[in-house]
Order: structure tokens, then C-alpha cells, then sequence
């Protein structure tokens, strides 16, 4: 059996999820080599390579492969399929995006989001907003699989010493072109990836108020996240949301501040260690998953805390 | 241009399931089905380019039971043209008909439709899968714009702006193209009852799933379906002092 792992990258490092990614190939065994697909990636092709457990990095390096176009990259997956038993990516958007334009052309049913491996074809994911967990078992012959990266331990940074190939992408499909990006720039922690996570909702109130929640999080190193409500309110920008459709997180400590507690953003932080949860209504839904429950005025209670701390 | 929305009669958002005892899926008797929020907002979206006059026909079609008709009509209400029902007897939630049957389903009906636009939901909120809309993409050879926020179609060109992990990025798709929607691309409006009343006189054409050619045998056995874990609460504190001193000295995380 042989795994290969799209690999999400900027060009110049590997992001987290991908680790988490190869922890998961890890548990159904066989050797594990990942694709970089960018442009002037070799430092990434490289850091791939050191990490434990990896036996071979295949390098696509074009200037046409600079942005992860899933209509560029789709057909090399495509194309490197008939060595593999399994194609795994993060279930981030970016491999949300782009794997299941390779499933459909390898004519093969993906399975998004695995949270376990029973074996080498029957996985657990999450249905219904996390509400039921599904054990599924593939007939493909090919297993197309998403990864939440919160359930697997991440690979070993170092480690590995595999090989890197280069691998010459075919010309590009020219559907799809990139226009600008508007990333957030932040000195925080990444949120799917931090250890303490201090979100706040729709009882915030505004933008400027969101100030209370950026203090407490700085005196903690905490990133920051959101419900739904907060952002559509426009207090935060869109990747600060947490919920069944937006960002699964599950830090070691996990702190709700003004938030309700509906299914959907339950569903995207239920898998953190400890919750705590700030509401001034003593019957939000919040507080039955929350281990401390504050019924408190946020805007006394937050700052008091910060000064605290 | 034509657009054809592709729509999911799914449990509505604020139901609470529950699984079925045998583990072998969610029970869906007597619960409030509704079109899949996503859906909705892409149904939105088509009614906003026909209202800007660039868009001529909204075509809706959903892939269920029957009685998932009731979801086209919701559409039809919101103003779309007319629709088309792909009629199953299979579950359409888990154990049924996937997303890569759907994907060939709905390729059959572009093929025979030619719209110049899909517009559909990012994903349905029941088996939470999220790859209908890039799987027809691929199918069809054409551009995908997925969890947009923003679309922009002027002069032929289309711009879509989407929610990606670091922000948002936008990029510009050859026509024709799949669009799929995320929450902050529009607010759905509410039917009004006149609406609702026309709608039901609108052209609703039904069609068996074994018309179209497609192989509907599930590829992914539902071994068995499970209630997850439960998460039991803990305690309520009296204090921000209270809160400190558990957080340090009982939870350790700080
Ligand atoms: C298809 C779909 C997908 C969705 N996906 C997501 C998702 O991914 N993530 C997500 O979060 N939501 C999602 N939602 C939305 C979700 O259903 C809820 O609407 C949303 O989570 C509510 O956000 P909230 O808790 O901030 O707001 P509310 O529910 O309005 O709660 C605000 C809370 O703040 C408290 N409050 C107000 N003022 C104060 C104060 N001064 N001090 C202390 N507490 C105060 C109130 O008591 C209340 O409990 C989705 C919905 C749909 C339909």
C-alpha cells in the first residue's frame, strides 16, 4: 500500500494541517509520499522530506501552480493516482476544494472528514453537524479521503530523510485564473492550531468591542475566534469562524465569550479539552458542554479576568 | 443566461436528530424538512442576477423522495422559473445516493439544459460532505468557484470572491462555471404568500432517477451510524476569581 498526501503550503512552509493529515496515512500504514504542488517550492519540497514517516516528496514546481487552483492541480492528482491505494488532504479549504474535482475524475466516492481509522477502507466521520458519527466502509479502489486535522497527532517535523522527484505539471486548463488575495494578517497563534482559543459572539456587539476579546486573548497567546453571528455582523473578519462550517477547533482550552451555543458553532469546538463559557443568560445552551460557566456580563467580567490573569 | 440551481431537501437547521437505534442512520419521521441553507442562498443569488437583468431563466432541481417537491415550490416562491425533480425512493442523507451520483445526475440535466451557470450550496448541512458542486465541475470540465462570498458577472467575465482558511481570495472563472455558495454571499429573502400561490402553478416536471443512465449503487457502506460522545457540562463559578483559581489549579491550562 502506498499513501500520497497533497501537501497545503504557501511555497515557503508547510501548513499544520498537513501533518495532522500524515499522522492520519500513519494509522492505515503503507508508505507515505506527498505531493508539493507550487511555485519556487523547493524549500517546502525539502522541509516534506524531513518529516518522520515520509519516504518520498514529488515536487510540481510551475509558475502556473503559484495559487492552489484546484483545476491545476485536480488532473496531476489525476495523474499520480495509479500508484496509490489512497490520496489523503487536510479538510481545509483548501482540500475541500480541490480533492473531490480529483475524486470525480478518478470516478471515485471521497470520504470528507475522517475523524478515525478502523482500518485500511472503513473510517469515522462526523454527519449532521456532529451530531452522529457515520462508520463507512469504501468499495473504491482508490480511497479519496479529507482530514480533520484536530483528531490525528501531527507527524514529526524531523526526522525523515525521503527523496524529492520533480514531477513536470501538465500545461495548465486556463479556466481559472487568480485575481488578488486578502489574507488576515495576525501575530497570534493559527487558530486550528492553538492551544487556547478565545472566541466571542453576537453578545459582543460591534467591532470596536471586539478589542475586550484581542486583550484577553493576547495576555493568554490565545488566537481568536468567532460564531457565525459575529461575523456576518461584520465584528470579525469570515476565517475567524468556528462551527460546523467554518473552522473545527479544539485547543486545550477553549473560552465562549457572549456566544449562545447553537449546534453549529458547538460542532466546530465540542472536541476542546476544557470550555469554559461567559453568557449572561444562565439557560444558554452553552453552558451544558461548558466544564466552568461564568453567568456574568461580558463587559465587566472580561476585563477583570484580563486584569487578572 | 440560464442558470440552474441544484437544491437538497434536507432536516432543517434547527432540529434536533436523533440517531435510530440500530445504528443505521438518523430518524427522519415526522421531522421539518427544509431546502439546505446553502441551497437557499444559492437560489438568492440566481434570483438577484435575473432582478439585475442578467440572468433569463432560473431552473431548480433537486435529486429525492416525492415529497421533496415542497422544496422546489419553496424556490419556485423565491422566484425561480421552474423545476425539475430527479425521483428517488433511496435515502438521500447517508447510504444513498452519494455525492458523486448526484454530481452525474446533475451532468446529465446540464447536458440537456445548457445553462451558462450552476450556482449551489457549499455543502449540505446532513452528511456535511462538501463536494457535489466541485465533483460536477470536474464532470463537466468547467471552472469552479466554490464558498463564495462575493460574485461579480459583467461583460461575460466572472469574478467570485471566496471564504478560504487565511481570508478571501478572488479569481475569475471561464464561463460556463459551478459556483458554491458560503454564508455571507447574500440573506435569503421570505416568500410572500402571493408568490407562494404562484408558484404553485409554475412548471414542476418529475423524472425517474432510472431515466438518466446513472449508476446509484452506494460506493460507501454505512456500517453503522452512532450518537457521538456526550460532552457532560461542568460547573457553574461564582466569580471571575473563582473562574481564575480552576482554571490554574483544577483544569491546569493556564
Ligand atoms: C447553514 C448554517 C450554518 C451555520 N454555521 C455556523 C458555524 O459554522 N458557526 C457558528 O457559530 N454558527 C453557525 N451557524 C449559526 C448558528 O445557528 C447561530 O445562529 C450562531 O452560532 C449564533 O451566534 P451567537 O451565539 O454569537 O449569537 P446568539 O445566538 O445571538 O447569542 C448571543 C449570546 O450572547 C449573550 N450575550 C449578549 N449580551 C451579552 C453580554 N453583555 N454579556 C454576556 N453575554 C451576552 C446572549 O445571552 C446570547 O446567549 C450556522 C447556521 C446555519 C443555518
Amino acid at each position: 500500500m502506498s499513501i500520497l498526501i497533497l501537501a497545503e503550503h504557501d511555497n515557503k512552509t508547510i501548513k499544520s494541517a498537513t501533518l495532522n493529515t500524515i499522522g492520519a496515512a500513519s494509522q492505515i500504514g503503507g508508505d507515505i509520499h506527498v505531493l508539493v504542488a507550487g511555485a519556487n517550492c523547493d524549500a517546502v519540497a525539502q522541509e516534506a522530506a524531513q518529516i518522520a514517516g515520509v519516504t518520498k516528496v514529488i515536487k510540481a514546481d510551475a509558475a502556473s501552480l503559484e495559487h492552489p487552483i484546484a483545476e491545476n492541480i485536480a488532473p496531476i492528482l489525476v495523474d499520480l493516482a495509479s500508484n496509490y491505494s489512497h490520496i489523503l488532504a487536510p479538510a481545509t479549504t483548501f482540500g475541500k476544494n480541490i480533492l473531490p474535482r480529483a475524486a470525480a475524475l478518478l470516478d471515485t466516492q471521497q470520504i470528507s472528514d475522517i475523524i478515525a481509522v478502523e482500518s485500511a477502507d472503513t473510517f469515522k466521520r462526523p454527519v449532521y453537524a456532529g451530531n452522529a458519527i457515520a462508520t463507512v466502509k469504501s468499495s473504491d479502489a482508490i480511497k479519496l479521503i479529507t482530514v480533520r486535522g484536530t483528531t490525528f497527532d501531527a507527524a514529526a517535523t524531523s526526522g525523515g530523510s525521503a527523496s524529492v522527484e520533480d514531477y513536470s505539471a501538465p500545461e495548465t486548463t486556463g479556466l481559472t485564473t487568480f485575481v488578488k488575495a486578502e489574507l488576515s494578517v495576525s501575530e497570534r497563534p493559527e487558530l486550528t492550531a492553538a492551544k487556547i482559543v478565545v472566541s466571542g459572539g453576537r453578545g459582543v456587539g460591534s467591532e470596536e468591542n471586539f478589542a475586550i476579546i484581542e486583550k484577553l486573548a493576547d495576555k493568554l497567546g490565545a488566537a481568536i475566534g468567532a460564531s457565525r453571528a459575529a461575523v456576518d455582523a461584520g465584528y470579525v473578519p469570515n476565517d475567524y469562524q468556528v462551527g460546523q462550517t467554518g473552522k473545527i477547533v479544539a485547543p486545550d482550552l477553549y473560552i465562549a465569550i457572549g456566544i449562545s451555543g447553537a449546534i453549529q458553532h458547538l460542532a466546530g469546538m465540542k472536541g476542546s479539552k476544557t470550555i469554559v463559557a461567559i453568557n449572561k443568560d444562565e439557560d444558554a445552551p452553552i453552558f451544558a458542554i461548558a466544564d466552568y460557566g461564568l453567568v456574568a456580563d461580558l463587559f465587566d467580567a472580561v476585563p477583570e479576568l484580563t486584569d487578572k490573569l | 443566461m440560464k442558470i440552474l440551481v441544484p437544491i437538497k431537501r434536507v432536516v432543517d437547521f434547527n432540529v434536533k436528530i436523533h440517531v435510530k437505534s440500530d445504528g443505521s442512520g438518523i430518524d427522519l419521521a415526522n421531522v421539518k424538512m427544509s431546502i439546505n441553507p446553502f441551497d437557499e442562498i444559492a437560489v438568492e443569488e440566481a434570483i438577484r442576477l435575473k432582478e439585475s437583468g442578467k440572468a433569463s431563466e432560473i431552473i431548480i432541481v433537486t435529486i429525492g423522495p416525492e415529497k421533496a417537491q415542497e422544496q422546489i415550490r419553496s424556490a419556485m416562491a423565491m422566484g425561480a422559473d421552474r423545476g425539475i425533480l430527479v425521483k428517488t425512493d433511496a435515502p438521500i442523507d447517508l447510504g444513498g445516493v452519494e455525492p458523486l451520483a448526484v454530481a452525474k445526475t446533475l451532468k446529465a440535466l446540464v447536458e440537456k439544459e445548457k445553462p451558462d451557470l450552476v450556482i449551489m450550496g457549499k455543502q449540505s448541512i446532513d452528511d456535511d460532505s462538501s463536494q457535489t458542486g466541485q465533483m460536477l465541475a470536474a464532470l463537466l470540465g468547467w471552472a469552479q468557484g466554490t464558498f463564495a462570498s462575493k460574485l461579480e458577472i459583467n461583460d461575460g467575465k466572472i469574478h467570485v470572491t471566496r471564504e478560504i482558511d487565511g481570508g478571501l481570495e478572488t479569481l475569475e472563472l471561464a464561463s460556463p462555471a459551478i459556483i458554491t455558495t458560503d454564508l455571507r454571499l447574500n440573506e435569503p429573502r421570505y416568500a410572500k404568500l402571493p408568490d407562494i400561490m404562484k408558484a404553485k402553478k409554475k412548471q414542476l416536471d418529475v423524472i425517474e432517477s432510472s431515466e438518466l443512465g446513472v449508476d446509484y449503487t452506494p460506493r460507501l457502506e454505512i456500517i453503522t451510524v452512532n450518537e457521538p460522545p456526550v460532552r457532560k457540562g461542568g460547573i457553574k463559578v461564582d466569580n471571575v476569581d473563582a473562574l481564575i483559581d480552576k482554571l490554574k489549579n483544577e483544569a491546569k491550562v493556564i
